[in-house]
């Protein structure tokens, strides 16, 4: 079973129906013990890091997530929740990846948010999420904050500089962009991720 | 980097897609589920769909057809049309909108702008303006659902586009009113204007009749995105045909 933690997001729906797409089932819960024991689970997110930190902080999942063994992907804030701090809010993260999440300036050509289709480069051939997706495959990104750079990103895409598209630590995996409305490409991303 | 979006707009009345000229006699151009469906098929980067007359008749979307349209999608869609409160709001990206624009609300109440902002996040927001250039001036407009309401705002569009962007807008849709519906290009000169003081993502509007049209905006203006509606509807110009036309002139597009 494929679980999706209910951080309380506005876009819980796009995640749920890009994998009845796929054809697989899924429950949508904030119960520790269904999220323990799931095959996969997707941390999703779109709204304030803030905000959805005491969501997750109300409902006693901090550690559970932590403490997770099986692969785990964290979607858009989802992804910035892995690391141990936003600027967003100055708020405390879940510490699974090193490092603060920043907001990204606006200059002249260079909008914020980051927002519409752009191009990833894979790290290196053999990253499992990008398995038999081409090369230069557009996703769909829109995001105000930027993950930092470490040797956890296995995909970067490029917003006035390099930016972490995708992230690895371990059984935790994390997507900048949202693989749930990045057509096909996208659909072949989490396929990948419930593959695993 | 970032590619150009081209974004097909879905004008909704009554359950059905319709298209009108400058904002008056409508007429239907078939069913939303179909061409939601035919336009992702196409390559279409974004959608946006928009309840024409909800705001002028003070009611918000039906959301019946937007959870529909959400099952079928795997690119990002908008919704426009009478969304008033955070609550109305919620219930559209609940059901699987990804993003909400509002136009004539937001010049009643501005704040709602930062009420939405701080319960969805920016990129969740976006700012729909109906301007129109005349004597010299960029002024704008509101309830343009239908000729009957439409009336001007007493903003200068300018203004208003500095403090939408104070208060959290994610994304701006510019809809230039001389242009709408005229087939005789978009209105460079206007959002070449408010391009020069749009921090965030600027998406045009109204006015596209060739594929030229397309490669002069984003050279241009520098937009990043361009809505249309007729010429995609009327089967005058085919989206994977602009795609490779585009790309050809050395504008960066998804294939």
């Amino acid at each position: 079973m494929i679980t999706i933690i209910n951080t309380g997001g506005a876009n819980l729906a796009s995640v749920s129906n890009a994998l009845d797409r796929l054809g697989r089932t899924w429950t949508l819960t904030r119960d520790a013990d269904t999220i323990r024991s799931a095959e996969r689970v997707i941390l999703p997110g779109v709204g304030a890091a803030r905000d959805s930190m005491d969501r997750l902080q109300e409902a006693g999942l901090i550690d559970v997530i932590r403490n997770l063994t099986q692969p785990t992907m964290g979607i858009c804030l989802g992804m910035q929740l892995l690391f141990e701090r936003s600027e967003e809010g100055d708020t405390e993260c879940l510490g699974i990846i090193p490092g603060t999440v920043r907001r990204m300036e606006s200059r002249p050509g260079l909008r914020i948010p980051h927002m519409g289709w752009n191009a990833i480069s894979p790290r290196s051939g053999d990253e499992v999420l990008f398995a038999g997706i081409a090369e230069h495959s557009h996703f769909y990104f829109v995001h105000s904050y930027a993950a930092p750079m470490g040797d956890w990103v296995c995909a970067t895409v490029d917003h006035g500089n390099a930016l972490p598209a995708a992230v690895r630590r371990g059984n935790f995996y994390g997507c900048q962009f949202h693989p749930e409305r990045s057509a096909l490409a996208g659909a072949e991303v989490l396929k990948n991720f419930l593959r695993i | 980097m970032l590619t150009r979006r081209i974004i097909p707009c879905l004008d909704v009345r009554d359950g059905v897609v319709v298209k009108g000229v400058k904002f008056r006699n409508h007429v239907v151009v078939g069913e939303i589920l179909d061409l939601a469906a035919r336009y992702r098929d196409q390559g279409a980067d974004e959608l946006v769909f928009y309840d024409i007359t909800a705001s002028a008749e003070r009611r918000a979307v039906d959301l019946s057809w937007v959870e529909a349209t959400a099952k079928r999608l795997d690119i990002p869609f908008c919704v426009a049309g009478g969304i008033r409160s955070v609550e109305d709001a919620r219930k559209i990206l609940h059901a699987g909108a990804d993003k909400i624009s509002i136009n004539s609300p937001a010049l009643e109440r501005p704040e709602l702008i930062d009420e939405m902002v701080a319960a969805f996040g920016t990129q969740c927001v976006v700012i729909g303006i109906d301007s129109m250039r005349q004597d010299g001036d960029l002024t704008v407009w509101q309830y343009t659902g239908s000729e009957a309401t439409s009336q001007q705002s007493g903003r200068r569009t300018v203004d208003w586009i500095g403090e939408v962007q104070r208060r959290g807008a994610g994304e701006i849709v510019l809809n230039c009113m001389n242009s709408d519906g005229t087939k005789a290009g978009y209105d460079i000169a206007q959002l070449k204007i408010v391009r020069a003081i749009a921090t965030v993502p600027l998406i045009a509007s109204g006015g596209a009749g060739s594929m030229e049209d397309f490669e002069n905006v984003f050279r241009d203006a520098d937009v990043d995105g361009a809505l249309a509606a007729g010429v995609f509807h009327r089967g005058e110009i085919y989206l994977p045909d602009l795609k490779a036309f585009l790309h050809r002139r050395g504008i960066e597009v998804r294939l």
